[in-house]
């Protein structure tokens, strides 16, 4: 695609580049040394290496050789540090590995690793010695390591159809491509035979017998070209990189996106790789999606396994995994492609014949015909399996009491055709047997429909022989005389099988829509909860109780904020107790959330441990670890179970991440409204105060001067001045204090039961020297009833009602407060017969503090007494003008419920 | 029991305070009522000055650098029945209560008036020379300025009120009698809502402060003139309440 407009470096890219160097800067460099098969000289080409960096003064530490006897290879280990192997025992032998701890307490800068693909003896920290070289280069180290090709994930069936061994130590892509250097270690198929022949390769016994077809100049030459075929991708994939970012070549900005199904079958694993590898050369997303329909949900154990494994395989290959529900496999996949924007869909192709597709219908051909404009990609496979999962059913997951079942369910049919077969050899009239044989049939019908298919086979067959061997000529003999009841034989089997499949089917339905309803249940009442969760501990809890649902396990829920230490102080939820989180455990979690990857139990990571942990990831990044250990025998959590916990995990890490953009809404939110109420303040301050403060200065400093020659009146008269005014700078200072902890929500509500009676007799008496000069009236219905309310915080509202009333009044005004029921307030009411607002002030009265615009103290007081209010869930108004004054009035919701009562007692008696 | 409204009598005081112009001008107000004043400016010194020289009554600041006030009354209250006035802002009734429940005899709100200091100082002076159980007469009277009066024997288990001249028997229940007699007692100091329910109630009935403000209610109704505007029986808001009297002999 050429383009003619100037090309500019997508800057996202350069970031994402940036941010690569870094994190490739932050850790050590990887060397792989990649050969076609053993034999070709990988580790000697290694060592060879490793000593001419020692000889440049590099510090080389050789981590794990395996020289295999052989002297030259020896000979290049000698010179170089060794670290000592630790050694494990497992079932009575005595093995040694790659000391991981070791290493990193040594911490070379570089070191030698042989065999990435070597698993690890069980208790090892990793399972794989990949993940061993991983830790290393987080650590800073540079590791230079050997790999042949068939170890290669997407490379490991390719390998096995060319060689026809299936190798099980496989090494993830995603390694390779992190590999700072790939270097081919390249032998011609001849020198290799010969080097074989000589002796040179070294082969474990086992394995003898399997060389002799592996090591075939066909199969030699195939590898070879394997190898460089993927280095070659591997180095054209960084050209590529390059390229995009030096910004020469228009590159497609979505990429497209791959679907490939999962079943449990073997045959998906190589699905799964082929569907990689398409991935990879369209440089698309892949999905592997495992289609849950009512056969799989009875998969036997060795089903369920090998499904997991499949999707693990899918996982490790940068798939992104999803397991949907769906009766008709086909159509869910469709949906699923749809929804998803999905443009190829990887299908298998099974070897079924042509009548099994006419009777149960073919998945592929169903894909096919309903995938409209995605194009299906169609795969050859050898065995059954065809992505979507038809295994042997098994009956029951809890065996025992299955069995009794089933046993019951036999014997129960049994009784039942042996009554059948009774009322027929009661009805027995021959030469005519057909009402017998409907009997017959009839006792069939009913073990099917109660007991299923293998009792009512049973039925099926017993009832048969009972009508041959008794009902029909000759008697009391297993001899079929007429052709007719041989027919009649038949479809009573037919009869039996039949209807017994059709029940069983139909159950399976309803069990499976059932448990499908139960877990969209489960995951909308999770869903909806945690949109009301209010914190993480809400989070925790919500997420652990619905788990259990699920998983008969221990659960912990971890949120941590970045860079904090997992440990049990990051608890936000518990089932079941702690005692399990040992230090293991923690250190497990701790792993978890720093990889954002699952960890433990029936993972590949760390999987020593008895817990399983999964990283609460969301999209602003890691928020925590869920931990769960399962009760009993601590079996790894089924497939299904897992993906259910995945979307658990994924729900609670979406719900602590929309919790702290609230956090962080709600403290930008009050920020802002702090430094405006600031800003506000400031300006209303310094006008406020100074008014006052001249007066006092002014008063004192002339009394200071000249005190001794001014008369006694003029001296009163500056000092009630002073007074005046320092008793107004106090009530200003006080109420700017309240109003800015009140804003800053630093006061807190004390509710407790209060007399509205009381507040208004303390508020007056605290205002008592500014009403002095007005007339005061109390009108307090009686038997106000009582209120939930602080009454400090209540007593202030009316005080600088009261306050307020004095002040923009002259003497002599009359002043009326009165309290009342209405409805379910309680009101309260001051009244003046004033000058009364003027009508453009009335609208913001309540607001002069938002705007700054006030011209004296008191507007303030207003906006403290209206936030009083507001935090009782009650209301401050201006009540209507009527003709002169002003009235405000304060409503206050009454306690739903009342106060506890005294008991009623009499009066004292007259003479004590 | 009457005292020359301002006459200190030379009784010693000690200052806990850390603002130098407040000392400043409590220092002179004090000495020119007849009080004698020794400062301190922490809570060490004055742990030191109480503990060497005794003083007859402690003023209080709550906030001083080296720690809250609430701590030194309740040590001093460990070994002494002094009497301790504490100062302290609006906004801190929480404090307040705290301080009182520990031991403090009554407290005045920032800025104070000199009347209101002196009479605090007067009725703390006067608590003290009662001791514990407060005022043990069985017999009192008040009357205010607008010849309205009150009067109360404990012994009989009356009460009587006069308004306009007209003096007319309260007939009061058993609880409004025990909880006005309490209130009579100690008359002139806040008493806190714990402290009130336990001695009216019982130590059982700490939290039903509804208790309190029904029996408050209704012993306005029947004594006060006008009981929104309560003349003899105040409420201090988050506090507790005080009998608030000029005595009539």
């Amino acid at each position: 695609m050429e383009s003619r407009e100037p090309e500019r470096p997508d800057p996202d890219q350069l970031l994402a580049r940036v941010q690569l160097e870094d994190e490739k800067l932050r850790r050590g460099r990887l060397t792989i040394h990649l050969g076609a098969c053993p034999g070709v000289g990988k580790t000697f080409t290694m060592l060879a290496a490793a000593r001419r960096l020692l000889a440049q003064g590099k510090d080389v530490v050789v981590g794990i050789v395996e020289t295999h006897g052989r002297s030259e290879t020896d000979a290049l280990l000698r010179g170089l540090e060794i670290l000592p192997r630790r050694t494990v025992e497992y079932r009575g032998t005595t093995l040694t590995e790659f000391d991981l701890d070791a290493a990193l307490a040594r911490h070379p800068a570089i070191l030698l690793v042989d065999e990435l693909a070597h698993t690890n003896a069980p208790g090892s920290r990793f399972e794989k010695r990949w993940q061993d070289v991983r830790t290393l280069l987080d650590a800073q180290i540079d590791v230079h390591t050997t790999l042949n090709v068939q170890h290669v994930e997407s490379l490991n069936d390719v390998v096995a159809r060319i060689t026809g061994i299936q190798v099980r130590e496989t090494v993830p892509d995603a390694v390779l491509d992190e590999a700072d250097e790939v270097e081919v270690v390249d032998l011609a198929p001849d020198t290799l035979l010969e080097r074989l022949r000589a002796g040179k390769v070294y082969l474990p016994e086992a394995a003898r017998a399997a060389a002799q077809s592996f090591f075939k100049q066909g199969n030699l030459a195939a590898l070879r070209e394997l190898a460089l075929r993927k280095t070659a991708q591997l180095v054209d994939q960084r050209r590529r990189e390059d390229r995009r970012i030096g910004g020469t070549r228009r590159v497609r900005s979505t990429s497209e996106r791959l679907l490939v199904c999962v079943g449990p079958s073997p045959f998906s694993a190589r699905l799964v790789r082929a569907a990689h590898r398409m991935a990879a050369v369209v440089r698309g997303e892949l999905f592997a999606v495992h289609v849950a329909s009512p056969t799989s949900r009875r998969l036997g154990t060795a089903d369920q396994e090998r499904l997991l494994q499949n999707l693990r395989i899918a996982e490790s290959l940068g798939a992104r995994v999803a397991s949907i529900e769906g009766v008709d496999a086909a159509q869910a996949i469709i949906a699923f492609a749809t929804s998803h924007d999905i443009s190829r869909i990887v299908v298998g192709k099974t070897g079924r014949g042509r009548l099994h597709e006419l009777l149960y219908g073919s998945f592929t051909m169903d894909v096919i015909r309903q995938s409209r404009d995605i194009d299906v990609y169609v795969i050859h496979g050898d065995a059954e399996g065809d992505g979507v999962p038809r295994a042997e059913v098994v009956t029951a997951p809890n065996q025992g009491q299955a069995w009794r079942g089933a046993v019951s369910g036999h014997l129960t049919a049994v009784l039942c055709t042996l009554v059948t077969v009774a009322v027929a050899w009661l009805l027995y009239e021959p030469p005519d047997l057909s009402t017998e044989a409907l009997v017959l049939i009839l006792g069939v019908v009913v073990a099917a429909l109660l007991y299923g298919r293998w009792p009512a086979v049973v039925s099926a067959l017993l009832s048969a022989m009972a009508f041959n061997f008794l009902l029909v000529e000759p008697r009391f003999s297993f001899a079929i005389g007429e052709p007719a009841y041989l027919l009649a034989f038949g479809v009573m089997l037919v009869v039996g099988l039949s209807l017994s499949s059709l029940v069983a089917a139909v159950r399976e339905r309803a069990d499976a829509a059932r448990e499908r309803e139960a877990e969209v249940t489960t995951l909308h009442s999770l869903a909806r909860e945690l949109v009301d969760a209010q914190t993480v501990e809400e989070i925790g809890r919500i997420t652990a109780a619905h788990l259990r649902d699920v998983v008969r396990a221990d659960i912990a829920v971890f949120v941590t904020a970045p860079g904090e230490p997992i440990d049990v102080a990051g608890l936000v939820a518990v089932h079941g107790g702690t005692d399990w989180l040992g230090h293991s455990e923690l250190a497990v979690a701790q792993w978890c959330r720093d990889h954002g990857a699952p960890a433990g139990l029936g993972t590949n990571n760390l999987p020593g441990t008895n817990a399983l942990f999964l990283p609460l990831r969301s999209q602003r990044g890691k928020e925590g670890v869920l931990g769960v250990r399962p009760h009993g025998d601590a079996r790894a959590p089924s497939a299904k179970q897992r993906l259910l916990m995945d979307t658990f995990a994924e729900q609670a890490a979406a719900a602590c991440e929309r919790l702290g953009q609230a956090e962080e809404r709600l403290r930008v939110r009050q920020e802002a409204a702090t430094e405006r109420l600031r800003s506000t303040l400031l300006a209303s301050v310094s006008h406020d105060l100074r008014t006052p403060l001249a007066t006092i200065t002014g008063s004192a400093s002339s009394l200071l001067d000249r005190g001794a020659q001014l008369d006694e009146a003029t001296r009163t008269e500056l000092l009630t001045g002073i007074a005046t005014e320092a008793q107004r700078l106090n009530e200003l200072i006080a109420n700017l204090v309240f109003a800015t902890r009140l804003e800053a929500g630093e006061i807190a509500l004390h509710r407790q039961w209060t007399s509205l009676e009381e507040v208004i007799g303390s508020a007056l008496h605290r205002a008592r020297d500014a009403l002095h000069h007005h007339v005061v009236t109390v009108d307090v219905a009686p038997a106000l009833p009582l209120l939930q309310a602080d009454p400090v915080l209540l007593e202030q509202a009316v005080f600088l009602l009261a306050d307020n009333a004095a002040r923009h009044t002259p003497a002599g005004t009359h002043v009326l407060v009165r309290a009342f029921v209405q409805g379910e307030e309680l009101c309260l009411e001051v009244l003046d017969d004033g000058p009364g607002i003027p009508a453009d002030g009335r609208a913001r009265i309540f607001q002069r503090f938002e705007r700054g615009k006030h011209s004296s103290g008191m507007g303030l007081g207003l906006a403290i007494c209206a936030a009083i209010l507001k935090s009782h869930g009650g209301v401050a108004t201006l009540l209507p003008a009527m003709g002169h004054g002003a009235g405000f009035q304060l409503r206050l919701p009454l306690p739903t419920k009342p106060p506890p009562q005294p008991p009623d007692e009499g009066l004292l008696d007259d003479h004590g | 029991m009457a005292e020359l409204p301002t006459d200190g009598n030379g009784a010693r005081v000690l200052l806990v305070e850390d603002e130098a112009p407040i000392r400043r001008f409590l220092q002179s107000t004090l000495a020119s009522r007849g009080y004698v004043v020794a400062e301190a400016r922490t809570l060490a010194e004055a742990r030191l000055s109480v503990t060497a020289r005794p003083p007859e009554v402690l003023l209080l600041d709550l906030g001083l650098p080296d720690g809250c006030g609430i701590d030194l009354v309740r040590e001093v209250r460990g070994w002494s029945p002094l009497p301790i006035v504490v100062l302290s802002a609006r906004g801190q009734e929480q404090d307040k209560v705290a301080a009182l429940d520990a031991g403090a005899d009554d407290y005045l709100t920032k800025p104070f008036g000199v009347p209101e200091l002196l009479a605090r100082l007067r009725v703390a002076l006067r608590h003290a020379a009662r001791g514990e159980t407060g005022d043990v007469r069985s017999a009192w009277s008040w009357r205010d300025e607008r010849d309205q009066a009150l009067r109360l024997d404990a012994a009989l288990h009356r009460c009587w009120r006069r308004v306009a001249g007209n003096e007319t028997e309260v007939r009061l229940t058993p609880t409004e009698f025990r909880l006005l007699h309490c209130l009579a007692r100690h008359h002139g100091k806040v008493l806190t809502h714990t402290h009130l329910l336990r001695e009216v109630w019982g130590p059982q009935h700490d939290g039903d402060v509804a208790y309190l403000r029904v029996y408050m209610g209704q012993l306005r109704q029947k004594l006060e003139p006008e009981p929104a505007r309560p003349r003899w029986l105040l409420t201090e808001p988050g506090v507790g309440y005080r009998m608030e009297v000029a005595e009539d002999g």
